[in-house]
């Protein structure tokens, strides 16, 4: 980057072009070559999108798509669920504002309610767009009143939540831990484990083995910075040996393996098999993010802790444990991005009828079979996934900056 | 385990606590109370496998490598009548090959787009961004979906109307012919490495010569030409031929022919894998501190002399942990081209369970694989990255 002394010439296109693309006779012939691929990938990504895709197979199949087989009289629970999710999701969103204002470290206090909204379109675009597309492709009133009180209910959440006094906060602590099990439970009663798929079944897989794998991950991470050596040994050989094993082969193998591991006849359902194997799994990852964050914490905050006469435990659980999960919270939505985009395994592993699967079988059995149309439907539900990674990583990207992870 | 002192023999003293809160003895039992957790938790696994098999009537042992495998195994030589052995062996020879040849490529590619992604040229770097962020965000299975149904098999045209690039590859829904070698891979192999070997060395003497001198070491200058001329003898002597692809209707010969299942593996993983590189690629070369790159500015430097002498071996240094990981990743997703059905060790290991095997034998020989490939490519990449550690005090 060359600095110059003369006062910034005018912006034209001419400048920029010359800048940015015409630096010199190399970066000039860069810029053709690379148009022409980009204009080829362009031009054919268009067509297919617009001209050659036949997406009447995505319109006949979505409902399919987005929650299974999952019964038509029980659908109204997978509404009420995602509004108590949404609802309890604004509430913590409310809190975590209103201590972000009295803290003094809200970016967005001060803002007018138009730019806080403009704000909150930048971030969520992509899942703002992808619910729009959705809904543009139904008929029916039911997605419109899914979405339509999901969004209802977070926003009387965070509304709520922001003016909700103190004392109440740690009650909502509880429910947010409790709703997911809670809402489980309820959608459960009406329809075995079993019987979900689609989207509402990847998410599930991705979530429940989340929550699962956590406390599983830190006890594996404290255990293997033990002194003790026999936990110590323990723990490394669980991490080293499932993050040495194929996801795909675990699956696999919980599939047709896993009967003979556990009594005759109790063998459980595929989805609890799913859960396990993502649990274990990414367990053994999540155990090697938490040790980063223990190892990047300086000793002096544990031995300050011990000077103070805290007992190793509570040095570990009220000292080193907050400020390493804090740090290593981006690294931590990796993880979940990554267990999101791999619950698609369960589908050809062990016959879950997960997005990857509906995909394969929706172009291969029906009305639609022998047509050829796996490109429309695989690009489809990749374009459901992007949105979710996306705006995870987004969200993660912006939390990094706030936290200010390495850089303090 | 060290036993500590047993206080119960010796004399209480006032110093000493009571035993349930003797540190020596709480850590002593809490190890005893794990591993005998753990030992319950495992011998009550073996001893369901073994229940269970014995009441099912399948063998625990690994006799079964030698029954024969009864199915077949396409662009092979493997015959439906050799042992299991034997297809666990071609399996591994192709998992090995997508492997491979995907670390170079995944690695030459991220680097090419992790580069792309801080290029002062804008398009470069728009088009390398947005290939990230959608490459990274999609499951892998989705890719590998789309560039076997989508492209190896529908896209790509017919045999008759294959495209040609410049005449040299050959691409159609029968798989993708590319140039190779005549008359055996050994000469190329030993001609390369001694050709590496010559441009290695020269390249050490130039620049010691500069280093004592102080002249330009001109290092490509003497091992490039150095390099071809040992590679040119060893294809006169060896008598080695160019093996092209060539069409003549319906029929190619010539060239290597990659099939639409290892096209599509080894593409959607190279795609993906690259993605993820770039990005460590990218972090790696913006951490390093910024006077690095002024410094080298202010000395002068020209633009590539910058990145090739002073940034680069640096971002390297942060980069190499994490690129092996990749590598490990990409040795295991390896295992999804089961999904299209390249014939790979998962595939086998599932045909030949379900041809009989027993179960839980199989798997754990296709764990215990997975986990000495795992060993070797973390080995290789330490090695690689205690050559680059800075050595401190």
């Amino acid at each position: 980057m060359t600095t110059t002394l003369r006062a910034a010439p005018a912006a034209t296109i001419r400048t920029w072009l010359r800048r940015n693309l015409f630096r010199n006779r190399v970066d000039g012939v860069v810029t053709v070559v690379s148009a022409a691929v980009i204009g080829t990938v362009l031009f054919r990504a268009a067509r297919f999108v617009l001209v050659t895709g036949r997406w009447e197979v995505i319109e006949a199949n979505l409902r399919l798509l987005m929650v299974g087989r999952f019964p038509t009289v029980h659908l109204p629970r997978v509404a009420v669920s995602l509004a108590v999710a949404s609802l309890v999701g604004g509430f913590v969103a409310g809190i975590v504002h209103q201590r972000q204002v009295a803290a003094g470290t809200s970016v967005v206090a001060h803002l007018s309610v138009v730019a806080r909204l403009a704000d909150l379109v930048e971030r969520f675009w992509p899942a703002l767009l992808g619910a729009a597309l959705l809904l543009s492709l139904t008929s029916t009133a039911g997605p419109w009143i899914t979405v339509g009180g999901a969004l209802a209910a977070g926003l009387v959440g965070r509304l709520v939540g922001a003016r909700l006094p103190a004392l109440t906060h740690p009650v909502v602590v509880v429910a947010a831990v409790v709703t997911p099990f809670a809402l489980v439970a309820y959608l459960a009663d009406a329809v075995g484990w079993d019987s979900w798929g689609g989207l509402m079944l990847n998410v599930y897989l991705a979530i429940a083995s989340m929550i699962l794998c956590f406390p599983l991950g830190v006890l594996a991470a404290l255990g293997r910075r033990s002194t003790l050596p026999a936990v110590r040994w323990i723990s490394t050989g669980y991490i080293e040996l499932f993050r040495g094993a194929p996801l795909f082969v675990l699956l696999l193998m919980a599939n047709v393996a896993l009967g003979f591991f556990v009594p005759a006849g109790s063998a459980p359902g595929r989805v609890a098999r799913a859960i396990v194997v993502f649990t274990l799994f990414t367990g053994a990852y999540m155990a090697e993010i938490v040790r980063g964050g223990l190892q990047s914490l300086p000793r002096g905050q544990a031995e300050a802790g011990r000077a103070l006469g805290l007992s190793p435990t509570r040095v570990t659980f009220h000292i080193v444990l907050p400020q390493a999960l804090r740090n290593v919270i981006p690294a931590q939505v990796g993880q979940l991005i990554s267990l999101f985009k791999d619950t698609t395994l369960a589908g050809f592993a062990m016959g879950l009828f997960e997005l990857g699967n509906i995909s394969e079988s929706i172009t291969s059995q029906g009305p639609f079979r022998g047509q050829q149309l796996l490109p429309e439907v695989v690009a489809f539900v990749a374009l459901l996934f992007w949105i979710g990674s996306y705006t995870m990583a987004r969200e993660s990207q912006r939390l990094e900056r706030k936290l200010g992870v390495g850089r303090r | 385990m060290t036993e500590p002192t047993a206080p119960a023999d010796a004399a209480p003293s006032a110093s000493r606590p009571p035993l349930w809160r003797d540190v020596r003895i709480l850590r002593v039992a809490f190890q005893v109370a794990v591993v005998a957790v753990i030992a319950l938790v495992l011998g009550t696994l073996v001893g369901n496998v073994r229940a269970n098999s014995e009441r099912l009537g399948i063998p625990t042992g690994f006799e079964y490598l030698d029954n024969p495998a009864q199915f077949p195994i396409p662009d092979s030589d493997f015959r439906q009548a050799q042992p299991v052995r034997d297809a666990i062996g071609e399996g591994l020879g192709n998992t090995l090959r997508v492997v491979l040849l995907g670390i170079v490529v995944s690695t030459v590619l991220g680097v090419l787009v992790g580069i792309g992604r801080l290029s002062g040229n804008w398009l470069v770097r728009t088009a390398a961004r947005i290939y990230v962020e959608i490459l990274r965000n999609v499951p892998l299975l989705l890719l590998i979906y789309f560039s076997y149904f989508a492209l190896a098999l529908t896209t790509f045209p017919r045999v008759a109307d294959a495209w040609e690039p410049l005449g040299l590859a050959l691409f159609s829904n029968r798989g993708v012919v590319v140039p190779w070698v005549d008359g055996g891979i050994a000469p190329l192999v030993i001609g390369g490495v001694v050709a590496i070997g010559a441009a290695v060395g020269i390249s050490r003497w130039r620049t010691a010569v500069a280093d004592r001198t102080g002249a330009p070491a001109h290092t490509a200058r003497y091992a490039l030409p150095a390099m071809v001329l040992v590679l040119s003898v060893a294809w006169l002597v060896s008598g080695l031929g160019a093996s092209i692809p060539e069409r003549d209707g319906n029929r190619v010969t010539g060239g290597i022919r990659m099939s639409p299942e290892y096209f599509a593996i080894f593409f959607a993983l190279v795609i993906y894998t690259a993605s993820h590189i770039a990005e460590i690629v990218r972090g790696s070369i913006q951490a390093v501190d910024r006077g690095q790159g002024e410094a080298a500015s202010a000395l002068a430097l020209s633009g590539s002399q910058r990145l090739r002498y002073v940034v680069l071996p640096q971002a390297f240094r942060i980069a190499v942990p994490p690129i092996g990981n990749q590598y490990l990743n990409l040795s295991k997703n390896s295992t999804l081209g089961a999904v299209v059905g390249y014939f790979e060790l998962a595939r086998v290991t599932a045909i030949s369970v379900g041809n009989g095997a027993p179960a839980v034998p199989s798997y754990l020989l296709l764990l215990a694989i997975f986990l000495v490939l795992s060993l070797v490519l973390s080995f290789g990449v330490n090695v690689v990255n205690r050559r680059l550690a800075l050595v401190e005090r």
